[in-house]
């Protein structure tokens, strides 16, 4: 697990260097709510507290928790989503490798239905001056200045109420939201999880199944449809490197406890999940669609596992095929 | 020559330290006699052998004192010439603790053969054959202890394409094939010779793992030997390479000739038979010299100073065999086995059997207790390293749940229990535990459940058997009485209908008289108690009643608030 948190950190370092220290802030947040209710939690269970804290799963969900939220949101949103995703999406099914369902997205979901606004609102690129960024996180909150709607809000939110004319490359080249291939900075960030992923594989803690499937049925939905209608459908490195696609392809889906496990159920689990993720981007109303694609594809894993089962030593040809 | 063969490869498996050195540096010694020798009965699968010496009673050395108990069974032999002690229930090498029965001799130091004569096989039918060695007591010596006659049988087809001989010997510490190989390869090919004939297989296909080239090299002349006498190549000695459990039985067989075998079939009707490479040398003793199976190599190793192999009786005590090599002061166990697959012995008096291919001497130093285990959070790496190709994860969760049906779906009895999977398990958990208990307990219902099958059938043909019984009679009476009817009618008839007497008369009026008193008496019907009261009973219930009115009156307003 603590190899997981080192894989984060080039995405990480990448995050400070176009939007602030603000998302350090967080992760120090999530990290020390994340470890006291998790103690709480095991003392309430009558569970050993030094072994299961020790494991790290639930820095992990606190890293990540951090990472899907805005960097400026209000302290008690950070909390708040932690503490769900650690009291109820994981000990209220029984601790670790017990949960149906990814504690760090359901804490995304939870808090995006709850607080939408406030999980809109995300730093522009560049601004990074930390004094500001702290007072949105503790106190006063002047956002104005330093806000703006992520990439895919912005270019969903134009080409949707915008008049009929707008087009994607319309909108992208008229926004200082966007970046080269995908959001400003956000691109770079999604790089630095991308390297993070590689390690992961490297490590063997992953294996290919999940971010290839995954990231390959986002490329080729997004590349069929901007092909049919590139005016109306943005291409594939956009989808690619903007929102949570990155993070999500190798830190996210990959979650062995509510994911598939099988080979092949891996590369059913991550395509389901690139495909909800890419429907709901495109016509859905909320800025990513990654842990809402999560979840619903984390209902059908036990499904997809059962039906995906490898072929048994000895039950691969039938009797009398083999000679 | 091995360079020609085509090898396949099966998923999965481990490579664990082997240490396997430390027990190859010395020639095999032979065990010195011990003071007393405990030869359990049941050595084999199958049936236990039924005991056919008694206390007091002097035998030799090679003599049966245990027969095959039919066909799924095989003998058992004294070890050495002696006096039988005991019959008795004595400490198993098990983990369980449980006793078995035991035959116990007391050495007399002479090792007084019985009569050996080879045993002329191709003169002999395969029954005969199987029956003499059943009776032999040779077993498979890899681990399982299945009869080796019960192999020996060409299958449907009446011919085999392949001999496997495993020599892979892929589990750690144990070097017992390895050194057999080095140093009796003749005796070894003598003894697959033998095999090849009673099952009329096509090549003889001797899987070593490369890790052994010694071995390798010394099957490959003792092979060679053996072609050039059949002139043709039959016998190939092939070097597998070195993966944990490339021993088991099928991967051998998967990775020799490509054919998987499944659970729970023959592979003999897929054309192949495999045997351990020990066996194949007990086929060899017992044909050929006439020796049944009384010893076999064993090796010593773990936490000894002096790792080795040993030829040793079976019964002989593994105190005994461990004091040999030295153990170092910090022991403080033995295992039966390997550190994947072996047992926990419960004490150190326990004999070596036929199944004993390693006296593994352990220490916390040398196995330290497996830090505490972790929920399972389905990483997949135990499916990974799955030999069997399962999903050793799921079984767990289900064998954990007791959900045993479901477990059987993810096929649990195609689990060869090698361990891979607990070897691999980052949250230390101990699978093979699980399954091993989830089988266990499979066998329990099974057995529960035909043992409830025969009392129900035996019920119900109990309940059959007194309906028809009741049948019958009432039958039997019908017809009884149909007979005495018309006897009667016929007695009837001779005395032509005699008038009715007076006194007969008399009777019937006193009958109906009888009759008449007691319809009148049911009529006047049971009288209540509350009738024929005196005066004070009366004022009694009156009060009583009134009594109850007040609680009645009482108790309402509560019933109203509580409303």
């Amino acid at each position: 697990m603590l190899r997981v948190l080192l894989a984060l950190l080039p995405g990480i370092a990448a995050y400070v260097w176009f939007f602030g220290a603000a998302i350090l802030v967080q992760i120090a947040l999530a990290s020390v709510t994340a470890l006291a209710a998790e103690a709480v939690m095991l003392k309430l269970r009558g569970k050993p507290l030094m072994m299961y804290l020790g494991d790290g799963s639930a820095l992990v969900t606190a890293w990540l928790v951090a990472l899907t939220f805005p960097p400026i949101a209000p302290w008690w949103l950070t909390v708040i989503g932690v503490l769900a995703a650690i009291v109820i999406a994981k000990h209220l099914y029984g601790g670790l490798g017990q949960n149906p369902f990814n504690p760090a997205m359901v804490a995304f979901a939870l808090m995006i239905v709850a607080y939408p606004s406030l999980m809109s609102q995300w730093p522009a690129a560049g601004f990074t001056e930390f004094t500001p960024q702290l007072n949105a996180i503790f106190g006063a909150r002047q956002l104005d200045a330093i806000t703006m709607a992520t990439p895919l809000d912005a270019l969903r939110t134009a080409l949707h109420t915008a008049d009929a004319r707008a087009t994607v490359a319309g909108v992208l080249g008229s926004n200082a939201t966007f970046g080269n291939i995908g959001g400003k900075g956000w691109e770079w960030v999604a790089a630095g999880y991308f390297l993070g992923g590689l390690y992961l594989l490297q490590q063997r803690i992953i294996t290919w199944h999940m971010p290839v499937a995954f990231l390959a049925t986002l490329l080729l939905v997004s590349g069929g449809f901007a092909l049919f209608d590139g005016t109306r459908f943005v291409g594939p490195s956009f989808h690619l490197f903007t929102g949570g696609a990155m993070l999500g392809a190798f830190f996210i889906v990959t979650d062995p406890v509510s994911g598939c496990t099988t080979p092949r159920g891996k590369l059913f689990f991550a395509a389901g999940i690139a495909l909800l993720t890419w429907i709901i981007r495109t016509f859905g109303a909320y800025p990513d669609g990654i842990a809402f694609a999560v979840l619903l594809m984390n209902i059908a894993a036990p499904l997809i596992d059962m039906y995906t089962q490898p072929p048994v030593f000895g039950h691969k040809v039938k009797r009398g095929d083999s000679r | 020559m091995s360079a020609l063969q085509r090898l396949f490869k099966f998923n999965g498996g481990v490579k664990p330290a082997y240490n396997k050195d430390a027990s190859t540096g010395l020639p095999i010694a032979v065990a010195p006699m011990p003071k007393q020798l405990v030869i359990p009965l049941h050595q084999s699968i199958g049936g236990p052998p039924r005991p056919l010496v008694v206390a007091g009673e002097r035998v030799l050395k090679g003599q049966r004192i245990g027969g095959a108990d039919g066909n799924v069974s095989s003998a058992v032999h004294a070890s050495t010439s002696g006096t039988v002690l005991a019959v008795e229930m004595r400490l198993m090498p098990h983990t369980s603790g449980l006793s078995a029965m035991c035959v116990v001799i007391e050495p007399d130091g002479r090792d007084e053969w019985i009569p050996r004569q080879a045993f002329d096989y191709r003169n002999a039918t395969p029954a005969q054959s199987r029956e003499y060695l059943r009776d032999a007591g040779v077993v498979g010596l890899g681990g399982a202890v299945f009869p080796s006659h019960l192999k020996l049988n060409a299958g449907k087809t009446g011919k085999l394409d392949s001999l496997v001989l495993n020599g892979a010997e892929c589990e750690p510490f144990i070097t017992c094939d390895d050194v057999l190989m080095r140093e009796r390869p003749k005796a070894l090919i003598d003894g697959a010779v033998i095999m090849r004939e009673m099952l009329c297989a096509g090549e003889v296909l001797i899987g070593i793992e490369d890790n052994k080239p010694e071995a390798i090299a010394a099957m490959e002349a003792a092979a060679a030997v053996a072609n050039a006498a059949a002139g043709e190549e039959i016998y190939k000695v092939v070097s597998v390479p070195t993966r944990y459990p490339a021993g088991g039985a099928k991967q051998l067989i998967r990775v020799l000739t490509g054919i998987e075998v499944p659970h729970g079939e023959r592979s003999t009707d897929y054309g192949v038979q495999c045997f351990n490479v020990g066996t194949a040398y007990a086929i060899y003793e017992a044909i050929a010299l006439g020796q049944p199976l009384i010893s076999r190599i064993v090796t010593v190793a773990g936490n000894v100073g002096q790792a080795r192999n040993y030829e040793v009786l079976f019964g002989t005590p593994m105190k005994d065999l461990t004091a040999l090599c030295g153990p170092l002061p910090d022991s403080d166990r033995i295992i039966m086995g390997g550190p994947m697959m072996g047992f926990l012995m419960p004490g150190d008096e326990v004999p070596v059997v036929k199944a004993t291919n390693c006296v593994l001497v352990g220490s916390r130093a040398l196995f330290p207790p497996p830090p505490p285990e972790m929920p399972c959070i389905r990483c997949g790496e135990c499916a990974k390293a799955c030999p069997s190709d399962l999903q050793p994860f799921e079984m767990y969760w289900f064998s954990r749940a007791k959900i045993f049906g479901k477990a059987q779906e993810y096929h649990l009895f195609d689990c060869i229990e090698c361990g891979c999977c607990a070897y691999v398990c980052p949250s230390r958990i101990p699978l093979v535990d699980y399954y091993r208990f989830a089988k266990s307990e499979i066998w329990a219902r099974e057995t529960d459940k035909e043992a409830a099958d025969v009392a129900r059938e035996r019920y119900e043909f109990r309940l059959l058997r007194e309906e028809r019984e009741k049948q019958e009679k009432a039958a039997k009476l019908a017809a009884k009485t149909a007979a005495g009817r018309e006897k009667a009618a016929a007695a009837l008839a001779e005395a032509e209908k005699p008038a009715t007497t007076p006194e007969e008369e008399a009777k019937h009026a006193l009958i109906s008289a009888a009759l008449e008193r007691a319809r009148a008496q049911k009529e006047q019907a049971h009288p209540e108690n509350t009738v024929d009261l005196t005066p004070e009973q009366q004022a009694e219930i009156a009060a009583i009643e009134a009594r109850r009115a007040e609680i009645r009156e009482m108790a309402k307003p509560h019933v109203r608030q509580d409303d």
